[in-house]
């Protein structure tokens, strides 16, 4: 129960992640990303004035079912077996504290919660720039950093230091003046 | 039935990625302040073991699969869209503190305060389509 229940160190988690690209590959010549499956919401709800979501929905129903099979897994671990986190770095731990954050699964949710203040709006603004960021980079982080680095591709490269960088800006300017 | 893979591979992807804890909020607040090696650990050794994995398939294809190859194509290369939606993007998940995969993940978990970033993310996505061809590729 133990093994079901406990976090997985880096090196046996990392190593099963990357598994998923040849899973893919080999079992139905996919290759894998989770942003995209954004545009085809866009393409259910109709919105064919706009070009780049007119297309046949069929081709990527594959898409979707991958993400029916995501929340489920977060369903049976979260909810049911109630997995456990892992115990952050001592400098993460001092951050927190310092800033009143509790530690508590997997999201802070004394913290964010359904009262308008500078959080909601913190992820509000950064859905929009996902949403809008992944599609102008053409994926995210499983299409780009596992998928795409996995392939050696340069533009997938390109974009993963982008990530890093606009991550690092968003921490440091934004985020900790806002926790 | 063929559809089944599918959903059994989302449910491997995201049984592993909660086992790594790369859902954790806290993990991708303390990966952007370099507090630790954990994120830097998992997204290093996936993709050490997804380039092999494909370097194996390539050879494959020149000779088990020969008649139908796995198709390995990149995505096609574009400088400043890579670039500059990248930079966006990496914005958006350090607010956020999670990226598309862990979005569902927090869903399915009941995490139900992230429909809201979830809804601008549909929203970012409606306003590339809607100016695409207006921004640099």
């Amino acid at each position: 129960m133990e093994v079901i229940q406990n976090p997985w160190p880096w090196y046996v988690s990392g190593p099963l992640l990357g598994m998923t690209v040849p899973l893919l590959l080999l079992s139905s010549n996919k290759k894998f990303g989770v942003s995209s499956v954004f545009r085809h919401v866009g393409c259910a709800l109709n919105w064919k004035k706009i070009e780049y979501f007119n297309y046949d929905l069929k081709n990527h129903i594959w898409n979707l079912l991958f993400i029916v099979g995501l929340i489920f897994s977060a369903v049976f671990l979260l909810q049911w077996v109630e997995v456990k986190q892992g115990v952050l770095s001592d400098a993460a731990q001092l951050y927190f504290n310092s800033r009143s954050i509790l530690i508590e699964g997997i999201l802070p949710i004394s913290r964010f919660t359904w009262t308008f203040g500078k959080e909601i709006l913190m992820i509000s603004f950064g859905g929009l720039c996902i949403g809008f960021g992944s599609r102008y980079a053409n994926g995210c982080t499983s299409g780009h950093a596992i998928t795409g680095l996995s392939l050696l591709s340069l533009g997938s490269l390109i974009a993963v230091i982008g990530f890093f960088i606009g991550g690092v800006l968003g921490t440091f300017l934004i985020l900790d003046s806002i926790l | 039935m063929k559809w089944i893979k599918f959903v059994i591979a989302g449910f491997y992807f995201g049984f592993i990625l909660i086992k790594s804890e790369a859902i954790s909020w806290y993990r991708i607040v303390e990966m952007f302040h370099f507090q630790s090696f954990h994120m830097f650990g998992i997204i290093g050794s996936a993709v050490g073991v997804g380039a092999i994995s494909v370097l194996v398939i390539k050879k494959l294809n020149q000779s088990v699969f020969k008649t139908q190859p796995i198709d390995l194509t990149k995505k096609p290369f574009q400088l400043k869209a890579h670039l500059l939606g990248g930079l966006i993007f990496g914005l958006g998940w350090s607010l956020v503190g999670a990226c598309p995969g862990p979005l569902f993940v927090h869903l399915g978990a009941g995490n139900t305060i992230i429909l809201i970033p979830v809804l601008f993310v549909i929203l970012g996505t409606y306003f590339y389509g809607r100016f695409k061809d207006s921004l640099p590729h």
